[in-house]
């Protein structure tokens, strides 16, 4: 795996990610199609994916959840928005509650995914555009290590009290 | 958080940096609006060198920044930088990075011949 480049606006809030893989184009197509192949990557070691629902269609949807190192388990939605295999990814994906409902205050963020062979490789372009800066916050948070979100609740709690 | 990723080596100096009451007033006091190192010092039943060296283990930690105007040196808060989108934005990357990595695991486990 190569990353080529990265690319981010930080007005518009996205960001383009672009790395070249070592496979056929099929094959990266299925881990996006493959749920279990999915989970094994989506999450980092400390906040495993669980994919309950992946409805890998135009319109379909998906449901997971990710487990912290505290046990708690997040919710995310995806609605997927275009699907051309195995070339065009376009998915929106969101917060959710318990029961899968999507948080509807934190709105949706927009995903491209473009695979492109080139040669033996694999080229994939990911962008991701955020409607507020506090969505791409929120998924941050469950995506780092412990410590560093401790250090962030502390600052966190400094602020309120500043605020106070 | 901070902006950028945080080695474990800079998550122990944000909290040490916040253990202390002394430098959690400091750290309050210059959000609010910067403040000369002398200015600082007046609030405290201490040395000016002593609350200079907790404003250098702040600085160390990134939760303020030290400049020198003329003979001052002008203490502020570094935090509405640290929740910039732009740090949030490179940590997204780093999230993606992790991703293609994992991504390129799988991929060579399927390479690999199956074995008996």
């Amino acid at each position: 795996m190569t990353v080529i480049s990265t690319e981010k606006d930080t007005e518009a809030l996205t960001l383009t990610f672009v790395a070249e893989f070592d496979a056929d184009i099929q094959r990266v197509w299925r881990v996006w199609e493959d749920p279990r192949q999915l989970e094994r990557w989506w999450g980092p070691p400390t906040w495993p994916a669980t994919f309950q629902k992946h409805d890998f269609t135009l319109g379909g949807r998906s449901l997971y959840y990710m487990t912290g190192p505290d046990g708690e388990k997040p919710y995310s939605w995806w609605v997927i928005t275009a699907l051309d295999a195995p070339n065009r990814l376009e998915y929106d994906e969101g917060f959710a509650d318990e029961n899968g409902e999507p948080d509807s205050t934190m709105g949706a963020i927009h995903n491209v995914v473009t695979l492109d062979s080139t040669g033996q490789a694999t080229r994939m372009s990911v962008v991701a555009t955020f409607e507020n800066a506090e969505q791409l916050q929120q998924m941050l948070e469950m995506g780092m290590e412990e410590g560093m979100r401790s250090a962030m609740r502390q600052i966190d709690a400094l602020l309120a009290d500043v605020s106070r | 958080m901070v902006v950028g990723i945080l080695s474990d080596t800079d998550v122990d100096r944000v909290f040490q940096a916040l253990a202390d009451s002394t430098r959690r007033d400091i750290v309050t006091r210059v959000i609010r609006g910067e403040q000369s190192v002398s200015e600082l010092a007046a609030h405290y039943a201490m040395s000016f060198a002593a609350v200079q060296k907790h404003v250098a283990v702040l600085e160390r930690a990134a939760l303020v920044r030290k400049q020198r105007r003329g003979r001052q040196q002008i203490v502020s808060g570094n935090l509405p930088t640290i929740r910039k989108a732009a740090g949030l934005l490179d940590e997204y990357e780093e999230l993606w990075r992790q991703r293609a990595d994992r991504i390129g695991d799988i991929l060579a486990e399927s390479r690999k011949p199956k074995e008996g």
